[in-house]
């Protein structure tokens, strides 16, 4: 940028020199402003919900946009919460489905990679072909047959039934990221290995640690629509000892439409303990997608 | 010498660690992911009498789309897709765009604006849903104390309540939530380009307005190409927000109903209606066509038409 400014600069007399630095600075100014708009939008509405899940009944309406007083404080929709829900279990089940299929996905998913990037035989790219239609082809639209699948396993009301969606979802894009990785690991690294008498499963264990970075832009890219999916719970999976926290959540807050504190209070345990999990990894997270995204 | 060897090594082993490699991975993507879908598409050309399936060719897709038992849920749940992708297309991608290109010119600074902008997107739309339509409640009468103080009083209505504007809202709820990703492939995209070609023009005397439409834009061309196709993709499949808002059913008399909740009424069942497997994947199949015929375009059109630079 420096380099680019000079010549208008130098040129330029001392008066248009402040005009220029000044719009500058008003540039920066609505730069600024928008971006703190769009933030604010982003955070507000569920800062309202939060904040006033603390509150009594009358608080909420009366005060919408008030901290909590200690004459507002209440826990009521908490405690409603607690003894007509399960949290802990919705909690449970949505973290048993999306770690499963996650480790599933990354594992069978590098094995793949590794396979169609490393070795020559017949099929090959049609085997890959295969796999990158399935990145466009939603596999919800083929729910009906999966239902009946499932049925005739015995598979429905199970987490192996949606561990096994989820997998076959996620399986697309992990192999369409990591293929591109392994093809890029020195073919020497693994010729020397080989010589030295190491198996191809050997070899396979070897590569995976290099490429860590997009085993972690694939977590990032497959763990959040897992862990939000409400039609496979719906479908496959809509009992009770069986409910994830977005199913959980849709129930809960579907029969208790009407009570604000409760409504309030599993709208805040379904969302925070998440944006926790995320302001504690966006880092990690934004950067796997981002260099995901370059690929 | 041992570059033979090895050679020789691998063509002995050929066949069955590569087996053992891709056989987990495929089995189970054939078996809960390609199988279902083909099965799909072929359950849509059945019909089921008493019990038995019977192969009726595309009568259950004539009955769709000229039944008046069928067609008038067919047409508006497809007309409710397109619409909700085109507000989805027209109003997260062009705002994600400005965000983007702001973002990419602030450098490192900008961490902050990224993770709270991205932040509605780890959310469920399910949780999305039920928190704006709390927001927007006339009981509770939020956007009635926004709206007053700046004279806009009459715009606070029910607005998922009423036919006209339910969809439309429901389209905003998912752009709210959903907004990150587009601002974050952008961004990737933008921060890629380097910094020699925009400083170039710079020196040439371009502005700042000149780089971006002229340079940056063409150059992350294909990301928005990208970006279109997911667009279209997903929303066109809207069906979480609608569930989470209005059931099933898709109200106010169906005016929010897509593709997506007509196909789970009609194959799973909804209150009084009967679960119909076959016409369910009728209706499968059909956004099943659609969506091809938008990632064929996509594929044939914007992408043969775009230049893809190498930087």
């Amino acid at each position: 940028m420096d380099r680019a400014v000079p010549i208008t600069k130098m040129t330029a007399s001392t008066g248009t020199r402040k005009s220029y630095a000044r719009t500058r600075y008003i540039n920066g100014l609505i730069k600024h402003a928008i971006l703190i708009f769009f933030c604010l939008l982003a955070i507000v509405p569920t800062a309202i919900i939060v904040v006033n899940s603390f509150k009594t009944r009358d608080a909420i309406f009366s005060e919408p946009y008030r901290l909590p007083t200690q004459e507002t404080f209440s826990m009521q929709g908490y405690e409603t919460v607690q003894e007509r829900s399960d949290f802990v279990v919705y909690y449970r089940n949505s973290a048993i489905v999306t770690l499963t299929s996650l480790f599933l996905i990354l594992l069978f998913g590098a094995m793949i990679s590794f396979a169609l990037a490393e070795y020559r035989f017949a099929g090959n790219s049609l085997i890959l072909l295969i796999l990158l239609a399935g990145i466009i082809v939603p596999i919800r639209l083929g729910s009906v047959s999966i239902l009946r699948i499932m049925v005739s396993l015995q598979l429905v009301n199970t987490l192996v039934a949606l561990i096994l969606v989820y997998t076959a979802q996620g399986l697309p894009l992990a192999v369409f990221v990591l293929t591109q990785f392994f093809r890029q690991v020195p073919r020497d690294l693994k010729d020397s290995a080989r010589i030295d008498g190491a198996s191809e499963y050997r070899v396979f264990w070897l590569v995976v640690p290099l490429v860590t970075p997009a085993i972690a832009t694939v977590a990032a890219l497959t763990i959040i629509p897992i862990w939000n999916d409400i039609w496979f719970p719906l479908i496959l999976a809509p009992g009770e000892a069986t409910r994830t926290v977005t199913m959980g959540a849709q129930q809960f807050l579907g029969q208790f439409a009407n009570d604000w504190n409760a409504v309030l209070a599993a709208l805040t345990m379904s969302a925070v303990p998440i944006l926790i999990l995320y302001f504690v990894f966006s880092r990690q997270l934004l950067r796997g997608l981002t260099s995901g995204a370059l690929k | 010498m041992a570059q033979s060897q090895v050679r020789q090594l691998r063509r002995k082993s050929f066949p069955f660690h590569i087996l053992v490699f891709l056989a987990p991975g495929l089995l189970i993507y054939f078996v809960f992911m390609c199988i279902p879908l083909l099965d799909s598409l072929r359950l849509g050309l059945f019909a089921t009498d008493g019990g038995v399936e019977q192969f009726v060719g595309l009568d259950n897709f004539v009955r769709l789309t000229s039944d008046p038992d069928w067609a008038p849920r067919f047409w508006s749940a497809l007309g409710h897709s397109l619409v909700f992708f085109l507000i989805n297309m027209l109003v997260q991608n062009p705002i994600a765009l400005l965000l983007a290109a702001l973002l990419a010119s602030m450098g490192r600074s900008g961490a902050v604006y990224r993770t709270l902008i991205f932040a509605p997107t780890v959310l469920s739309l399910v949780i999305t849903a039920f928190l704006w339509s709390l927001l927007l409640s006339p009981l509770w009468g939020l956007p009635k104390t926004i709206l007053t103080p700046i004279g806009l009083a009459a715009f606070a209505r029910p607005w998922l309540g009423l036919e006209s504007t339910a969809l439309p809202t429901l389209a905003l709820m998912s752009i709210w939530q959903f907004i990150g990703v587009p601002v974050i492939l952008y961004y990737a995209a933008l921060i890629a380009i380097p910094n020699d070609f925009v400083e170039a023009a710079y020196v040439d005397g371009a502005t700042g307005w000149d780089v971006f439409w002229r340079i940056k834009l063409p150059l992350i061309l294909p990301v928005v190409g990208i970006v279109a196709l997911m667009t279209f993709i997903f929303n066109f499949n809207a069906f979480d927000v609608v569930y989470a808002v209005k059931g099933a059913l898709a109200g106010p008399n169906f005016a929010s109903d897509t593709m997506m909740t007509f196909f789970y009424r009609t194959f799973f069942g909804y209150e009084l209606q009967q679960p119909n497997p076959t016409m369910g994947a009728a209706i499968a199949g059909t956004s099943f066509a659609i969506l091809m015929v938008g990632a064929l375009f996509y594929i044939f059109v914007w992408q043969r038409r775009t230049q893809t630079y190498e930087m």
